[in-house]
């Protein structure tokens, strides 16, 4: 039994702290010991169990691209027993990793084709580890767009990147905050990330989409996107069930026949209508 | 057509309430739960000495509310568990129907105010057995206490068959999940398990009604009615206080009166 | 599947119990107190009861005990520690005395913990544990084994099957490599066992539904909210059938301890409201309805299509520890002999 227990965790450094919004953060995370980091390999779209020794795990995708190689982050919100902890540690403290785990958003069959990403509020994260993923390989791909939206412009995430986005020519990014949450200053949309997109109608041919947000706003885009002529099976999204073990074996986030933690997190709206409403 | 069926048909059939709430026939002799709704179905209910569950337990379930007004067969415990129900307000004044079955007519009771009247009549105390049982229990020292709950509670499994039973362990979110702090260890260890059995007997002291549902449902076979009815012994005779005999009173272990005895709290 | 036969009387089976318990076995069987017959651990065939229909609990615990340390941890000075389990450690383990449905449900738990990345300590408990069976003598109208695939003279799973020939004699079927290795040294416990038949010492089962009408019945019916509201009105969503299942494996993960600690894996269920809930507030499964159609879906649908086993034994544990009687033999026949 020479294999790693599943359920032991590497150990890791936080190297750095990044306040995001109001109780958001992204922690960088770099291997303790750095045989474990060279062999670490991951892929865009997989997620894996962050632990605080004493408090527990929680289940967070890789926020970093698969590009940046070195370290892994983590963006979360402080609301639980787990993310409160995370949320009080500070750089060089050690903290648990176990993955990385399920599947993968599959950006080389996404080759030559426009990219469309929508996402709103804390949901961000998984999609800013394909989104750079894919602007560093940027050649690979043609236009690519990004809608963003979050509740205030207190809380969109990322800010820094925002407008690295949007001062690049090769992207287009358009970012809304939900009517009253803006600024007197505030420069992008205001409303609902579903009317946003109804209202920018991206063309769908030859275009995937990834979208990544709470329930009701994934809910209230697919219908904008299939009206705009998105194909069911090239709208992808990442669930985020409840999880523990991440391995398939502790059946929280059996969905249907699937197990969230190893058919997905990402799953194609074609896939979606498929299983039953439970995620 | 018994008396009870009869009864029943005739509220269903008048629409004066969409569900009966009663005892029907289950597996292996058993009696189980069944929800009648419709009038033609009146003759599935029965009443013996196999109907043991409390009811009342289904007037907190969401799934039920959603059928309508109910009426509710009851034990003496079931009267007592509404109107402890009514007293923390969780359940509404004509909200309910309860039937109470006897051998010769049914009495139908819809008011709070008709139920207390009705569970006045009856003897709300332990009874002689159980008195008996409690004194043997109480008479054994503090380590011989402490050994038999250990032993207990070590065969715990925490499926929580106990709260789930229980009519009065309506909280959607259990201390047992508060997790910030984790008041009590989720593990089915020994402390997790001390102390889990502890804090839901502690949590039903003045309002258990002794229906002893939480001992029948319990798949290992803890005694835990043991618990209740020394707490059940103790807040009588601290507090001259019995649960579920007004739809007003006040708990025992959660009201503050300003006459209250002892020095620590004023 | 063949097995050796051989016999072996009341006395020499508690001279072979005593040697295994000599060569530092733990022994799981079950035992009476109470009214109630529950796997504890034994010292010697006396303590054993043999005349139960079936134990209140499963005996999964042998290998996913209701609280496992996973590893354990030392945090302080900002350095961190992680202690792994001695899996060599492991005590060596007979469970005697399981029905042959529960042999058959370490099958199921085998495909739970294995499937794709290995358990290891489950794998390690599972290497150290040799399952001896006994035969069902009786039945009650819970037991429905032979209508999932099993049966009470079934050895598949068993290492070792014992059958009560009623005489004062076993016959032992030594099924696997592992039972003929247990039996090593301790043969002169045993005689021949060829020509002793065991079927006229076993208990009647009758097959209660078409097991190949369940999954296609579950798939039809599964839109139908208010079929599972039906069923499901008098569930209380407590965790007993779980608990008490054999196959049931769904588990949670918890830390405790500060700054020394451990890591431990709990029983849990998927018939808690708060099983599924999200930290945001979202419930994927929120109504009872949904999560005792869960419950039936994954053993008797999900299971077979994703890990090739079915997750049911037939044992009817869930059923006798209802609180309300849910029981899942009336309800798996309800949906077996709906009509399309």
């Amino acid at each position: 039994m020479n294999a790693r227990d599943v359920f032991k965790p590497f150990l890791m450094r936080i190297e750095q702290v990044t306040e995001e919004a109001p109780d958001v953060r992204t922690l960088r995370l770099v291997f303790q010991n750095e045989d474990e980091g060279r062999g670490f390999i991951f892929r865009t779209g997989q997620f894996g169990e962050y632990s605080v020794f004493g408090e527990g795990e929680c289940t967070f995708c890789i926020a970093s691209s698969p590009t940046r190689q070195g370290y892994i982050e983590c963006t979360f919100r402080k609301a639980g027993r787990v993310t409160s902890a995370l949320a009080a540690l500070e750089t060089n403290e050690i903290v648990g990793f176990r993955g990385p785990y399920g599947n993968v958003f599959p950006i080389d069959q996404w080759q030559g084709k426009n990219l469309l990403f929508i996402a709103g509020g804390i949901a961000l994260p998984p999609m800013r580890s394909v989104i750079w993923n894919v602007l560093d390989l940027r050649d690979r791909y043609r236009d690519v767009t990004i809608v963003y939206g979050a509740r205030t412009v207190a809380d969109l995430v990322y800010k820094r990147e925002l407008q690295e986005w949007a001062g690049r020519d090769d992207v287009k990014l358009v970012t809304t905050v939900d009517p009253g949450g803006e600024t007197p200053d505030w420069q992008g949309e205001i409303g609902f990330v579903p009317a946003v997109l109804d209202k920018l109608a991206p063309a769908s041919h030859d275009t995937v989409a990834v979208v990544c947000g709470p329930p009701v706003m994934i809910k209230f885009t697919f219908p904008v996107l299939a009206r705009l002529g998105f194909a069911p099976g090239d709208i992808y999204t990442t669930l985020e069930n409840r999880m523990k073990c991440g391995v398939g074996k502790c059946g929280r986030c059996n969905t249907g026949k699937y197990f969230v933690c190893k058919d997905g997190p990402v799953f194609t709206f074609a896939q979606l209508q498929e299983m039953p409403q439970e995620y | 057509m018994s008396a009870l069926q009869e009864k029943a048909r005739e509220l269903l059939a008048s629409a004066a309430v969409q569900v009966v709430i009663g005892y029907g026939r289950g597996s292996g002799g058993a009696a189980r739960a069944v929800f009648i709704r419709e009038a033609t179905k009146a003759g599935d209910l029965v009443f013996d000495g196999t109907c043991l569950q409390n009811l009342a337990v289904y007037l907190m379930k969401p799934e039920v509310r959603k059928l309508g007004k109910a009426a509710l067969v009851v034990r003496p415990a079931t009267l007592r568990t509404i109107l402890q129900l009514a007293a923390e307000n969780q359940i509404a004044e004509n909200s309910l129907l309860a039937l109470v079955p006897s051998a010769e007519e049914i009495v139908l009771l819809a008011t709070f105010a008709a139920i207390e009247a009705h569970v006045a009549a009856l003897d709300s105390d332990l009874s002689t057995a159980e008195k008996a049982e409690l004194q043997r229990f109480t008479a054994l020292g503090l380590d011989e206490r402490r050994r038999f709950w250990e032993e207990q509670f070590s065969r715990c499994l925490k499926c929580y068959a106990c709260r789930a039973a229980c009519p009065l362990c309506y909280c959607t979110r259990c201390t047992v999940e508060c997790n910030q702090p984790q008041w009590i260890p989720v593990p089915a260890h020994d402390l997790g398990n001390l102390e889990w059995n502890v804090m839901r007997a502690m949590h039903l002291a003045g309002r258990c009604v002794n229906c002893g549902d939480c001992s029948r449902a319990c798949p290992v076979g803890i005694p835990l009615y043991l618990l209740n009815q020394k707490l059940v012994s103790d807040v009588f005779t601290g507090f001259n206080s019995r649960s579920g005999i007004s739809a007003r009173s006040d708990n025992a272990l959660s009201t503050f009166k300003p006459n209250d005895p002892e020095d620590f709290i004023r | 599947m063949e097995s050796e036969k051989r016999s072996i009387g009341r006395e020499a089976l508690a001279e072979l119990i005593s040697q295994w318990r000599s060569a530092g076995k733990r022994v799981l069987a079950p035992k009476r107190s109470g009214d109630k017959v529950d796997f504890a651990w034994v010292a010697s065939l006396e303590e054993i009861s043999l005349d139960h229909v079936q134990t209140v609990q499963s005996p999964k615990a042998a290998l996913f005990p209701r609280v496992e340390e996973l590893f354990s941890f030392r945090s302080a000075d900002g350095r961190v520690e992680v202690r792994e389990r001695d899996l060599g450690a492991l005590p060596e383990t007979v469970v005697f005395g399981l029905r042959p449905c529960d042999a058959a449900a370490f099958t199921a738990l085998k495909a739970i913990f294995n499937w794709d990345s290995p358990d290891s300590l489950f794998s390690a408990r599972l290497a150290r544990t040799t399952l001896v069976a006994v035969a069902c003598s009786s039945a009650d109208e819970y037991c429905f084994c032979t209508s999932v695939g099993g049966g009470p003279g079934a050895i598949a799973g068993s290492d070792i099957l014992l059958t009560d020939l009623g005489d004062g004699d076993f016959l032992a079927e030594i099924v696997s490599e592992k039972g003929r290795l247990m039996l090593q040294g301790a043969e002169a416990l045993f005689r021949p066992g060829a020509g002793r038949e065991k079927e006229r010492c076993l208990a009647r089962v009758e097959k209660a539904f078409d097991l190949e009408k369940v999954d296609p019945g579950l798939a039809r019916r599964f839109d139908d909210d208010a079929f599972w509201a039906g069923q499901s009105l008098r569930c209380l969503g407590c965790g007993a059938c779980a608990y008490v299942c054999p196959t049931c494996a769904c588990f949670d993960i918890q830390d405790e301890g500060g700054i020394t600690g451990k890591r431990l894996r709990c029983w849990d269920s998927c018939g808690f409201g708060l099983f599924t809930l999200h930290t945001s507030g979202h419930n994927p499964r929120p109504l009872q309805s949904q999560r005792w159609r869960q419950r039936l879906m994954h053993k008797f649908s999900y299971m077979p299509e994703r890990q090739g086993v079915l997750g049911c034994v037939g044992c009817g544990r869930c059923s006798r520890a209802c609180p309300v009687d849910m029981n899942i033999l009336e309800h798996i026949r309800a949906i077996a002999e709906a009509r399309p």
